[in-house]
């Protein structure tokens, strides 16, 4: 099962190779990775989309813990939450093609960033299920080139994980 | 004149009540030894780096206060890195100091560069590259608070030399603040409570205690509950000397090469108490097959150790000292006998006494000579071992070494920890008596240290058991690789006896099993520094032994 844990760390030097470092050498598979400052400057967020069981889970949790720097996990995976990556897709497009191709980019609300004579760099922004879906979608064409952001993610309604 | 970051980690050390540091200079870290020269602390010069993380190492196990090494950049700290990993893995409070090349090199492959921070993330409990000479005192604060709490472990902190010689006008703070790093101490009441009434009930109970017993100094409790449960205790490596040898509840050490009536008693048992032990796999062997009967309660202060290897029942994250208090405070005052089990429990001793066939024989061997010296000596004496059968058989055969008074390398197996460990337990206990049992393997790989030993005049003994052979891995060979040996034979070992006298140790020789008790007198009384060398053949393997894949109830046994 794909796990979303949000976890606060702070912003030093070095704080992102020791998270790199533990799951690499704990053998546990990280699916995304993305970090970011907060609204406060000594504290970072990262957001981890990692696959596993229950029990994987939780040694990535407690051991994540066991890092000085790491203030506060969240496992979000349960909770009614939004996610959102974005994803540039390098795509062939001859002119007979173009139109088709327009009418995906409609449906799916993305963007296109770039044109040119035998190719358009799309932009799809979304969870990573619509990205999928948008990917699927564009494969006839002849992808050139994908470029992903990990997911950032936020939990719905009042309550805040940065106290 | 204003502090320097060198006078202001020298004045942290002192704060701290460091009196000995262990360590080897350098260019990076000249700065630092500049300011030590002046201080009020000991500085022993070991004979590698490595040597001086192992003997601050087993200085920090003896004496309970942390164990503080100093080296230069480069090879300095790459040569620490063995007795980092060391440890790391015997959860060993260190607070390690690294030379850095300035900070303007770091990052350019200077002289004597490397990024030890980096080299060490997977080893340490935490580390520190300093950046600015004012953080010095508040990082030497963090890094004795975090090496020496929770489960204790190796702090590195490595210094640039500019930042050593810059100024610093810092004070250290009146409190460490690390948000992110909270240990818990006290058990859960409700959890407590549960694994009292499961261990009150039970028909079967087992104590397996491991090296959180020693590290929370948990002894007395664990003796007060195994007594009140009428409960048989056995010990992982690390665990040994948590529980008095000749007690009728002791059933030794488990594992791998664990005596027979422990590894038997661990499948018969309905409930296992896991108290400060973490499942490593040289104890449980296959896991799946590990105390298939019982209901497992599991204390560490590692909350990361509670599911790890071994799912637990009643998970209890605390110190163990103060969790198994609370869980003796919680039984009931009447707790029903459990005859049954009594018998059963002197049926697994006797089974123990099955060992005795393997020392009782004509030859000399090192489960006569350490027996001998166990029965000479036994609490007296603080005992270091290295790596190989010689430690299985000292872990074995040695009775007393109580209360952290027998300092191995458990959890990394590191050969050559012996030598350099009996410097560091000296040090912290110039009074006691310190033997090194060791192999002719295990001693190579750090007799340079004897010269340390000669030079801080510790009358350290080296018991020597020489097979000029890696008698651990030709016991493997003759079981994995069908009795096909190789690259296990050392013809080429000096004379140890004159190599001793040579290093100014008193050099003396067991040659028969009759002769061991009066020679072990002799280096006993001696006062000094003196290596004992008994010649034995290669031809014992250490016994029980469970092969991979097996439950621990199933051994090979002696004959």
């Amino acid at each position: 099962m794909r796990h979303t844990l949000s976890v606060l760390v702070e912003n030093r030097t070095g704080v992102l190779a020791r998270v790199a470092g533990l799951f690499s050498r704990r053998g546990f598979n990280i699916e995304s990775l993305s970090v970011s400052t907060t609204d406060r400057k000594d504290i970072s967020r990262m957001t981890i989309v990692v696959e596993g069981d229950q029990d994987i889970i939780e040694q990535v949790t407690k051991q994540l813990h066991k890092l000085v720097e790491v203030l506060k996990i969240n496992n979000i995976t349960g909770e009614e939450y939004v996610d959102r990556g974005i994803a540039l897709f390098k795509v062939s497009s001859d002119q007979s093609k173009r139109s088709e191709i327009i009418q995906i980019v409609g449906i799916f609300r993305a963007h296109i960033l770039d044109f040119s004579t035998n190719s358009m760099i799309i932009e799809a922004t979304g969870s990573e299920k619509k990205i999928a879906a948008i990917e699927e979608a564009l494969k006839p064409f002849g992808i050139k080139e994908v470029v992903r952001t990990g997911e950032i993610a936020m939990v719905r309604g009042d309550k805040s994980k940065l106290k | 004149m204003a502090n320097t970051g060198a006078k202001a980690l020298i004045q942290a050390l002192e704060r701290h009540g460091v009196d000995v540091v262990f360590g080897y200079p350098g260019g990076a870290i000249l700065p630092v030894y500049d300011e030590l020269r002046t201080s009020s602390i000991h500085h022993v010069l070991t004979r590698t780096e490595q040597g001086a993380a192992h003997a601050a190492n087993a200085f920090s196990r003896t004496s309970g206060r942390t164990g503080v090494c100093i080296v230069t950049s480069g090879p300095g700290a790459t040569n620490l890195v063995t007795g980092l990993a060391n440890a790391y893995l015997d959860s060993i409070p260190l607070v390690a100091i690294t030379g850095q090349v300035p900070t303007k090199m770091v990052g350019s492959d200077a002289f004597q560069e490397v990024d030890i921070t980096g080299i060490t993330h997977a080893i340490t409990k935490h580390n520190y590259l300093i950046t600015d000479a004012n953080d010095i005192p508040r990082i030497i604060e963090e890094a004795f608070y975090i090496a020496s709490t929770g489960r204790p472990g190796p702090v590195l902190v490595d210094i640039p030399k500019d930042i050593a010689q810059a100024p610093c006008s810092a004070k250290a703070p009146e409190k460490v603040n690390l948000p992110g790093y909270k240990p818990v101490y006290k058990g859960h009441p409700t959890q407590m409570k549960v694994a009292a009434a499961l261990l009150s009930e039970a028909q079967r109970p087992l104590i397996y205690a491991g090296g959180g017993i020693i590290s929370s100094k948990a002894w007395d409790e664990l003796l007060e509950l195994a007594e009140k449960l009428s409960a048989p205790v056995v010990t992982s490596l690390m665990g040994k000397g948590s529980f008095p040898s000749q007690h009728p509840l002791y059933l030794g050490m488990l594992g791998m090469h664990g005596l027979p009536g422990a590894n038997l008693a661990v499948s018969q048992c309905d409930v296992l108490l896991a108290a400060g032990a973490r499942f490593g796999d040289r104890v449980t062997n296959e896991v799946s097959k590990f105390a298939t009967q019982a209901k497992i309660i599991h204390i560490d202060i590692d909350p990361a150790e509670i599911g790890k290897n071994a799912s637990a029942d009643i998970p209890i994250v605390g110190n163990v000292r103060e969790v198994l208090a609370g869980i003796i405070e919680k039984l009931p005052d009447a707790i029903a006998e459990k005859k049954e089990w009594s018998v059963r429990i002197k049926e697994l001793k006797e089974k123990n006494k099955l060992m005795n066939r393997m020392m009782d024989i004509p030859r000399l061997n090192s489960r006569y000579v350490i027996d001998k010296l166990s029965s000479l000596v036994g609490d007296k004496a603080i005992i270091t071992t290295d790596v190989g059968q010689h430690q299985m058989i000292a872990a074995q055969f040695y009775q007393g070494a109580e209360k952290g008074d027998f300092l191995t390398s458990g959890g990394l197996g590191v050969m050559g920890y012996g030598l350099p460990a009996a410097i560091g337990a000296q040090m912290a206990a110039p009074e006691r008596l310190v033997f090194c049992i060791s192999g002719d393997g295990s001693l190579q790989m750090s007799l340079n240290e004897m010269a340390t030993a000669k030079e801080q005049k510790l009358p350290v003994k080296i018991l020597l058991f020489n097979n000029n052979c890696l008698g651990m891995v030709l016991q493997l060979e003759d079981i994995y690789c069908k009795g096909k040996r190789f690259a296990i034979d050392m013809p080429g070992n000096p004379d140890f006896l004159k190599l001793a006298e040579a290093y100014g140790f008193e050099a003396l020789s067991i040659d028969s099993n009759d002769q061991s008790e009066s020679v072990l007198k002799e280096a006993i009384n001696n006062g000094r520094p003196t290596l004992i060398e008994c010649k034995i053949t290669k031809e014992d393997h250490v016994l029980p032994m469970v092969l991979g894949g097996k439950g621990i109830d199933d051994m090979l046994l002696p004959e």
